[in-house]
């Protein structure tokens, strides 16, 4: 059911983990099925210089947390935060129509981390 | 590497012997078992032999079996057909279950209500046990049916089924119960249970699939769920699935010839996987310890999230299944799990192993050598993970 690009990631997740002293940190959970990412983000001259997650969710969510690390590093906050849901899972070939949600996580704890950072960049 | 099926809860195998005698029949008894000629009589030789060897396998005469197309059809056929023929006799309407019951079972008795029955769903406690107090506190003289199921599907939890049919029956209420998943696994027999009405399937004891049966005991009267012509004594009329029906059969032959071996031999494998497994940090066994079917292995793997768990599982060659929400397509996780108090988060990291025939000892060290390290990735993307690592099983914390 899902496309070989989903479990190459879903077998090697890139950039696994959590950045200490990160820019920003986002974390969501998924009302529909109870499933929880995280994503922390070090940002420098406005660009995503390092980007981490954890996740706690099925393969499609691992695998579009791990996609989505790819897609926005080395990215402007600007360029990020065009990121949409459709865009993780196009660029893993699509998801199955039940597990479209799951890609609804990684981009919401992407936007959560960024609007973390600005709060903080406010407030200094 | 060798594939290791532990799945045998969703479906089996089928046995060699029993494809032989299906296809046989296939290609030399083509028969209708209606027919008065020889091709006819052949058939229905075949169809009493097959009705012959499912009853013994339940201490039931043949006459007192109607083959269904599975489970559950034999479900709703009795539920159905037992609700609607007592209201007819004025009897009442008020249906009794349980909270652990198969989709079968529980979506027949819901569309029920909308035909005006009352349902009561019994609880259960941690170990997904029914308590007979339960049944006696929701019995009433309007109460029709009963149906409790007697072994889980999940968790493999057996219900207490002798004292609950006798305390049904006492109240004047029909006791059906669905032994699909202990039917050829561990003694079934209807006479000592004393059911009214019994459920079996052909593919969990490495028969065909579609193909079942209900157990009906003499007196007991139900309306019929189809209409048509005069086989199966009317219940389930239709031209018979022959070759299915000798498969169920043949496959019943060899469950009872192999049942005592090979539950005993199951149950040294269950028990190994659940002593091993649980000497991981944070599991916890659903299901009671010991008053379980020998073939059935359901822990949870705290902080991790069973979908994913049975993907890296399949990459080593196991094939499993999980009460996990990301698994159910619903998107919510296994109601059995949930009706035994289980959080929402444990129930996600949930992984049922189910033994079968073609499971060794090294299937058991296999899979005994593989889930540690599975079980330690996942926990390292975890983010709920974090500081767990020094030892506090998820029992104390909960
Ligand atoms: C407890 C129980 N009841 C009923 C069924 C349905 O049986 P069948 O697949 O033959 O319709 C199953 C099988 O999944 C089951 O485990
Ligand atoms: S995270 Fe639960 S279905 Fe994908």
């Amino acid at each position: 059911m899902y496309t070989e690009k989903v479990m190459e990631h879903f077998a090697n997740p890139r950039n696994v983990g959590e950045i200490e002293e990160a820019s920003g940190v986002g974390e969501v959970g998924n009302a529909s099925c109870g499933d929880i990412m995280r994503i922390s983000i070090q940002v420098e001259d406005n660009i995503i210089k390092d980007i981490k997650f954890k996740t706690f969710g099925c393969g499609a969510a691992i695998a579009t947390s791990s996609v989505c690390t790819e897609l926005v590093k080395g990215k402007s906050i600007d360029e990020a935060l065009e990121l949409t849901n459709q865009a993780v899972a196009d660029a893993l070939g699509g998801l199955p129509p039940a597990k479209m949600h799951c890609s609804n996580l990684a981009a919401e704890a992407l936007h959560e981390a960024i609007a973390d950072y600005k709060a903080k960049q406010g407030k200094e | 590497m060798q594939p290791v099926y532990m799945d045998h809860g969703a479906t089996t195998p089928v046995h060699p012997e029993v494809v032989k005698a299906m296809v046989e029949t296939m290609e030399k008894s083509f028969g209708n078992p209606s027919s008065v000629h020889a091709f006819g009589r052949e058939a229905r030789k075949l169809l009493d032999e097959a009705r012959a060897s499912v009853a013994s396998l339940m201490g039931a005469s043949p006459e007192q079996i109607i083959f269904t197309s599975g489970g559950t059809e034999a479900d709703n056929m009795a539920i159905f057909g037992a609700a609607r023929g007592m209201r007819l006799k004025g009897k009442g309407n008020h249906i009794i279950t349980s909270a652990v019951e198969h989709h079968a079972v529980l979506d027949a008795c819901k569309a029920l209500e909308k035909e005006g029955f009352e349902v009561t769903i019994l609880p259960v406690d941690e170990d997904g046990q029914v308590h007979v107090e339960e049944l006696e506190k929701a019995l009433r003289d309007d109460t029709v049916l009963v149906t409790i199921m007697h072994a889980n599907n999940e968790v493999g939890t057996i219900q207490p089924i002798q004292e609950l049919a006798r305390l049904a029956k006492a109240r004047g209420a029909v006791f059906h119960t669905d032994a699909v998943q202990s039917f050829g696994k561990i003694p079934v027999d209807v006479n000592e249970l004393g059911v009214d009405l019994l459920s079996a399937s052909a593919h969990k004891i490495y028969g065909p699939k579609g193909v079942g049966c209900l157990y009906i005991a003499k007196g007991v009267k139900l309306t019929p769920l189809s209409y048509g012509g005069s086989q199966e004594r009317r219940r389930r009329p239709g031209t018979e699935n022959l070759p299915g029906i000798v498969g169920f059969g043949k496959a019943a032959l060899i469950s009872q010839a192999e049942m005592q071996a090979e539950a005993e031999r199951l149950t040294r494998y269950r028990d190994r996987l659940i002593d091993g497994l649980m000497e991981l940090p944070h599991v916890k066994l659903n299901g009671h310890r010991t008053n379980r079917l020998p073939q059935n292995v359901n822990l949870s793997f705290h902080f991790i999230e069973g979908e994913s768990l049975l993907l890296m599982l399949d990459m080593k060659g196991i094939a499993a299944s999980s009460g996990s929400a990301c698994t159910s397509g619903s998107l919510d996780p296994s109601h059995v799990l949930l009706a035994m108090g289980l959080s929402h988060e444990i129930a996600h990291g949930s992984l049922r192993l189910t033994l079968g025939r073609g499971n060794s000892e090294e299937d058991v060290d296999y899979i005994l050598n593989t889930i540690p390290e599975i079980v330690e990735r996942l926990r390292a993307l975890s983010p709920l993970y974090e500081g767990k690592e020094a030892v506090t099983s998820c029992t104390q914390r909960r």
